[in-house]
Formats: C-alpha cells, structure tokens, sequence
C-alpha cells in the first residue's frame, strides 16, 4: 500500500437512475504503468473523469499520496498531478508547442521564452518525447500532437497521467513510440492508467489491469497472471471467442469499378488523388488509412454527396458520378459513415427509430403522406436482428448509447438490401460483443454477395475480417494487398506513405519517415 | 468559518413531463406574485386587478369576440413561423410578409372591387398568401443559393415591406377624399370578410389551418424532410434530400401564412390598408411559437391566451385608470417569467462548496517532475 500513489476506494456515481459506477476500487502505484479494461459502458470514463475533476462522486474517497482529496474542478485536480490525455487534442492549431504548453497558466506578465525552451527540451529529452518548442501545432503529425500534450501536463507538474484511448487515433509506428514514452514516464516514477479495450495493447505495455464490467470492479490482474483471452472473459463475464470469422467466397464479378477518382475540398486542397480500384461482389474490401487520410471524400464521393472533380464510378455499367444520392441509394448503393460523434451523417437525432428508418424509405412511397406502418415492423425486425437495446420504437436515438445508435443505422443501411454496401467505421466505440455482432453481419452480406467496402481503424480487425486492404494516404492509394499475406507492420509503412506498393516505390520515400518506424 | 458556496447551472439529462409542467405553474405563479408587488406600488388591490383582467378578457360576449379578434391573427402567423422554425430557419421576417400579404390583399379590394363578392375575396387570399410566400422566398433563395444569413435578411426585409405600405399611405394610394389625412381608402363591403358567430371568419382559417398545419408536418414527406434537413442537413443530404427545393417550399408556406394574416387584418379588422396593419404580430408570433415548442395544437392554446393577455391589460387600463404603460409592464413581467422558466426546465443548479476546493492547497503538488 505504501507506494499507493492513487487509491479510489468504494466509489460511486449515478446520472439519473443509471447507475455508472458502484462501489468501484482501484488502487494505482507510483512507477507503474496501470491499465484500465472494460467494454463501453463499463464506467471506465466515469471513474475517470471523477479522478480529474470532472465528476464528483457520489459517495467514496479519493486518496492522491495517501491524502484524501475532494476535487470540485478539474484544476484541482491538476493542482494535485492529475494529467488527463483525452482522445480529442486540446491544442490550438496556429500556436507553437511551447505557446500551446504556458496558454492558460498563471505566468509573471513577461515571459522568459529562453528558459522556457530549454525547460521544454530538457523535459523533451528526459521523456524521450522529441517534441521542438517552435513547431506549430498545425504542422503536426497526429503522434506528435498526442506527444505535445502529454509534455503539456507533465510541464503542469502532473506525475499521474491518464490516457484516454490514446492509440485509437494512431498508426502502429506511432503507438509504439507512444508505448515508449509511456515506459520512460514510469522509469521516472510517474503512475500512468491507460484506458482500453485493446487486448493486445494491454498485454504489450501495462503492468497491472483492473477490469470494470457494468460500472463494478471485477478484479485486479498482474500482467505475468493472465492473458488477452482471460481479460476478454473477465470484461465480458463469459468465455468469449476473439478470431474474427473470414468466410472464404467465391470471387464473382466486378461489382463497382472506380477509375481515377479525384475531388478538391473547399480550400482548394486535393482530397482525392486519382483513387482507382475494383470492388467484386461477395468480398470484403477493407480501408486503411490514419484518420483524415480521404475515406470521408471517398465515401461520399461515391454517395453523391462530394463534388468529384474527375473520374469515374462504374456500377452496372454506369457512370453515377453526377447522379443524385437519391438515385444512387435506389440503385442499390448503401453508405453507412459513422462520424466521430456518431450522429453527424445518417440519423436524426431527436427522432424515433421508426423515424429514422423511415429515412430511407418514405422517398419510394406514392402520394404526399407518409406511411409509417411498414417502417415500425422493419423497427421492430432491426431491433430483433442486431439486438438494439431501446425501451421501444418511439424512443429518441439520441437518447440510445453509442453502441445502440450504430445498430440502428447499420440496421437500416443492411435492410434496403444494397448490392454495394460501404460501411465506414461501423465498430467506432463499440464494445467487444456489438463489434462482434457486427462482423458477422458483414459476413453474412458478403456470403449473399454484396461487395463490402469497410473502412476501419483497427488494423487488426482489418487483417482478419477482410479480402484485401486498400490502403490511403493524403488521399492517395499506397496499396491494394491480400490481407492474408500482410503483416501490420508493412501496412503500417503504406499508411504514412513510406512504402507505395502501386507505383513500385519501395522504399524510397522511407528516409522521410524515420520519425514513424519502429526502430 | 464563513463557506462560500458557488452555484453552478448544469443541463438536465432528461426534463420530464411532469416536472416541466410543474415548472412552468410555478412560473405563472411567481409572475402574479412580482405583479402583484408591482399593483400594490400603484396602490390597487392585486387580486381584483386580475380578476377584471380575466373578466377583460372573456368576461363578456362581446369581450370574448374581441380575444378571438386578436388570436387569429397570431394562431395564423406563429402556424407560419413554426413551419420555418422547424427547418431551423429563423424567419424573423413576419412583419414584412404580413405586411406584403396585405399590400397585396388590398391592391384587389381597392381597383377590382366591382368583382363579386366571393370571387374578390378568393382572389385577395390567393393574392396576400402568394405576396408573402413570395416575400419570405427572397432570403430563403439566397440561402439555399449561397448560405446568407436569413436572420439579417428576413429582418431587412420587414423594413423593406413596412416602408412600401408607409409609401403608398402616404403617395400613389393616398385616399383624395381623406382631406389630406394620410389614409388610404376604406374598402367596399365586397372586400370585407364576412362574419360567422359574430366574429369574421379568420377563426375558421385559422382552426382549419391548425388542423392542417398539423397533418402537414406530422404525416407528409414534406413535413418530415422539413423537420430532417431542421435537425440535421448532412443526414438530409445523405437520404438524397432535394434540400434547396424542400428550403423553398417550407418558407413559401411560412410566408404565405403569414401573407394570410396581412390579408385577413386588412379585410376583415382594419377594412383598408395601413402601415399598422402588422401589429407586431410578426414578432409576437415568434414568442407565441416558441411557447408552443413549435406544436400546431399548442400553438392555437398558447395564442388565445397570449390574446387573453392583451386584450385583459388593455381592459385594466379604462377601468383602473392607470396608464397604458402600467398595464405592459404586467404583461412584460407575466411573460418574463413563464419565458425564463425555459431555462429552469432545461437546466438545474447545484451547489459548490468552496472548502471542498480549499482543501485541495494541503496536497503536495508533485515536485518530482521538475
């Protein structure tokens, strides 16, 4: 107990009458890198939040170094070394790094820039963060960012950081030198709880593990004492199987053909360059990319919904660049884009999934009323199919989870039966099960002999569920590979850019790099 | 030890139904007891004032006409605004249309009036709903067309019609026999909307158009791809939405019910055009339907009584004596607070106590760091 840096004992919180987090207990040490496991919904956010500021516990105490403290803002708890890393940067694009660390802090009027930048490369160099105090947040790699605002608490003074999810973001090359750092932080004596639900990523760099299943403690586990499939079963409550089904088809014909597909945004800049593939029917053609890398333009640029500048869409011998998104979901076309805030695309939030469903199919019903009747059974079939936890039809989606809001639309997109269906981040947030849940209906679309385009974030998955991976960088296919023979790793060198398997680059543009590969 | 509490307002998960009325009684309650402050400051008894209020308002037949006289106008006009609201499109330009729907309304009573009787009158209504509509369709063009600011635009544009009627009152459609007194002609019986029960047959209009108002935007597509491009653009876009065509045909409505309101208080209420014609309904129906949370059946509820209010503070005034001022600051204070409990329904406060936060300065901050 004596190295105890945080201990968080018989916490408890509830919004309304959903109980978040129940006589929870976790006890972090100094130097050790502690991982915080369960699926969405498990209270890990809640816990955690409470632990910065955010919330306040119902009932339960918190100790920091073996005093109790009660935080009412979260500055309290940064004045007590609480650093927390969210998954969304809180950074201001046109500072520098250095303007970006002092913004907020009570400094004398004038600053001392000389001894700020060298207590910002001091501390650069002890954390082995690279970070250069001039750099300006805009010309930052999404690591670097993430870097710069983990050098941001600790400059605050924080030796307990919490990571939010910190490698959803990330390439595989970047999530190493993150795992790095975070080792070097608890060489230096800091605690560090990593929030996940990657099993891999647990196994990889945490010490110890609590597990949080429904808002409960469920154990606390050493490393050496378990593995992915013991944690699965712990987060879950029941033994689970974690290998991703491929079904192996038959490929068939050319489904849709895209030829040299490029699009301005609306600054000008070219979000698409020349993107030119093959999608056949019955396969899953997965999409790799670090976020913002173009698999927005690309989607909607099939949907109807971004001005093409050049190129073609072939789908039943057609070109649908310049049709209506009408006329392209009639043609049996079905984009499914799950935003970052879930609800952005797709759905209308303060409607009923009935509503919702009847999206997509009052445009082919006669006359000027709407009917509504056949959207409420294919409400109540959608709810059946996906298992969608709702108090009924008539409940807002808004009001759903995250997990729940997604079904509803995959749902829906699944049920105007498409021939092509592009489904882009259908797993975002999900738990272990939903996301399960999901592949499976992928598989089975595949298996009737629609042509999948998933566009993922999880390498893994990737690698698993899909028939080939495409891969994009800046807007550019860097490579179309069998996703049977590949590893994570050289799909992690297309995504950067560092290796372009189309114009038989190789290796040349690895020298600019470095700052990504695993050494 | 003193303890400084600081409050904090935070948004609610969920109002629910019950609390939010409950919410809102408590408002009306408060408002009549800071009215009440205020009527004893002008040395009257609180409760006889509202009980001649009350009696103002519906206390008889003919006082009860006069309510329903005043709602019409503002069921119609906030039935109008609420169809642009939905969409999420501020249509702040009620006054305008009103006043273009009467101009129009009043350019077919004053130069076709040898027309029959039910001929003129159908014309004056195409006429005022299609003015309006029009009216309301330049800022909603330029939107659709290249995103302005509809708030500005709709606004400008009441100036715009409101100046057009001072214009012809004033010039090309002044009345010679007026003697020089700015008015324009009253118009022939033709042009007058007829009675039904005592009152002109607005209240039919406007009954119908609550009915129909309702049904359009709960059990048309139209109505629904109005509340889905109001929610959310990108998802309206993404079902393949006409947006710019569903854009023009909501304001169009909104403006052609609000043209409507031109046409019936130039018809029917004030018998000629003039530059009063509005009222302020405009802007009043902008409160009424926000009242209503947009909901056709709320909305007539919410106008009667907004009338009731009206039409009882203009009575206190005869009876009390007390100036015109007086009788609005009791409206301004009654509306204030059932306003403002909005905000009570939506958000709740929590106290902060300071020593919690006091306690955190006996934490060693870690110095290991540095």
């Amino acid at each position: 107990m004596e190295n105890n840096y945080i201990s968080m004992k018989n916490i408890n919180k509830s919004f309304g009458k959903v109980v978040a987090n129940k006589n929870i207990n976790l006890a972090v040490r100094k130097g050790e890198i502690h991982a915080l496991l369960g699926e969405n919904g498990a209270g890990k956010s809640t816990l955690m939040n409470m632990l910065s500021g955010v919330y306040t516990p119902d009932s339960g105490s918190i100790f920091i170094k073996d005093r109790e403290v009660k935080f009412a803002a979260p500055k309290d708890a940064i004045k007590a070394g609480i650093g927390m890393i969210y998954q969304h940067f809180k950074l201001i694009d046109v500072l520098t790094s250095k303007e970006n660390i002092i913004l907020g802090q009570k400094n004398s009027f004038f600053l001392n820039e000389k001894t700020l930048s060298d207590k910002i490369r001091e501390m650069s160099v002890r954390f082995g963060l690279g970070i250069d105090p001039d750099k300006k947040v805009y010309n930052m790699s999404v690591g670097e960012k993430q870097t710069l605002e983990i050098l941001k608490v600790l400059y605050r003074g924080a030796d307990i950081l919490i990571l939010d999810e910190p490698t959803a973001v990330l390439t595989p090359q970047e999530t190493e030198k993150l795992f790095k750092i975070m080792k070097k932080m608890k060489e230096e004596g800091c605690a560090v709880i990593f929030i996940t639900h990657k099993m891999n990523e647990v196994m990889e760099v945490a010490d110890r593990i609590t597990v949080l299943r429904k808002g409960e403690t469920v154990t606390t586990v050493d490393k050496a004492s378990t593995n992915p499939k013991h944690l699965a079963e712990l987060m879950m409550g029941c033994p689970v199987d974690l290998s991703i089904r491929r079904i192996e088809t038959e490929k068939r014909k050319v489904a849709m053909e895209v030829r040299s597909l490029s699009a301005f945004n609306a600054e000008g800049v070219k979000v698409l360059k020349d993107i030119s593939f093959n999608i056949y029917s019955g396969e899953i053609l997965g999409v790799a990319g670090i976020a913002n890398s173009g698999q927005k333009e690309l989607c909607e640029s099939i949907a109807g919904l971004y001005p093409v500048k050049q190129g073609q869409v072939i789908f039943e011998g057609e070109n649908i660049i310049g049709k209506s998104p009408y006329e392209i979901i009639a043609r049996g076309i079905s984009m499914s884009f799950i935003p970052e805030d879930r609800l952005g695309m797709g759905l209308v939030a303060s409607m009923d999934i009935v509503d919702n469903v009847v999206l997509k199919l009052y445009q082919r019903q006669k006359g000027i009323f709407i009917n509504r009747k056949p959207a409420e059974q294919k409400s109540l079939e959608i709810i059946e199919r996906l298992s969608i936890q709702t108090p009924g039809i008539k409940h807002p989606v808004r009001k759903l989870s995250g997990g729940n809001i997604q079904k509803v639309l995959l749902g829906r997109e699944l049920d105007s039966k498409p021939q092509v269906l592009i489904t882009a981040y259908p797993v975002r947030g999900l738990d272990v099960n939903s996301c399960y849940t999901i592949y499976d209906i992928l598989n089975e679309e595949k298996q009737k002999g629609v042509a999948v385009l998933y566009i993922g974030e999880d390498l893994d998955v990737l690698l698993e569920l899909c028939d080939r991976i495409m891969v994009i960088c800046a807007g550019e296919i860097t490579g179309i590979v069998d996703a049977r023979g590949i590893t994570k790793e050289e799909i992690g060198l297309m995504m950067v850019g560092a290796v372009n398997s189309i114009k038989g680059e190789g290796l040349s543009k690895y020298d600019n790099a470095n700052d990504y590969s695993c050494n | 030890m003193i303890m400084p509490m600081t409050i904090r307002a935070i948004k609610k998960s969920e109002p629910g139904r019950v609390k939010a009325a409950f919410i809102r009684i408590c408002a009306i309650i408060l408002a009549l007891i800071a009215s009440s402050l205020f009527i004893l400051l002008l040395d009257l008894n609180p409760a006889d004032v509202y009980m001649k209020m009350v009696q103002g308002a519906f206390g008889t037949a003919y006082r009860t006409r006069e309510t329903i006289v005043k709602a019409i106008p503002l069921v119609i006009a906030s039935l109008g605004i609420g169809i642009a609201f939905r969409m999420q499109f501020w249509n702040i330009g009620g006054e305008g249309q009103i006043a273009m729907g009467a101009f129009a309304a009043s350019f077919f009573a004053l130069y076709m009036s040898d027309l029959p009787r039910p001929v003129l009158l159908f014309l004056m209504v195409l006429a005022g709903m299609i003015a309006g509509g029009l009216w309301a369709l330049i800022p909603a063009f330029f939107k659709a067309q290249w995103g302005t600011n509809e708030n500005i635009v709709t606004l400008m544009m009441n100036y715009i019609g409101l100046k057009w009627v001072t214009y012809l009152q004033y010039g090309p459609w002044r009345d010679p026999k007026s003697l020089g007194f700015p008015k324009i002609a009253n118009f022939t019986d033709n042009a007058i909307l007829p009675k039904l029960f005592g009152v002109h047959i607005g209240w039919v209009f406007a009954l119908l158009l609550v009915v129909v108002v309702y049904i359009f935007m709960n059990h048309t597509k139209k109505g629904y791809e109005i509340a889905v491009i109001g929610e959310s653009i990108n998802t309206a876009r993404y079902a393949g939405v006409n947006i710019k065509k569903t854009i023009l045909i909501a304001i169009m409505l909104s403006g052609g019910l609000c043209g409507l309101v031109g046409m019936i208080q130039a018809s029917a209420v004030n018998n000629t055009l003039s530059v009063e014609i509005t009222g302020g309904v405009g802007y009043t129906a902008i409160i009424t339907a926000w009242l209503a949370s947009l909901s056709a059946p709320v909305i007539l509820l919410v106008s009667v009584l907004f009338a009731a209010l009206l039409e009882g503070g203009s009575y206190i005034q005869t009876v009390f004596g007390i100036p015109q001022a007086a009788a609005e600051i009791l409206q301004g204070l009654i509306l204030f607070f059932v306003l403002g409990s909005e905000f009570f329904v939506r958000y709740k406060f929590i106290l902060v106590k300071k020593h919690q936060m006091a306690d955190r300065h006996k934490i060693t901050v870690g110095e290991e760091v540095h």
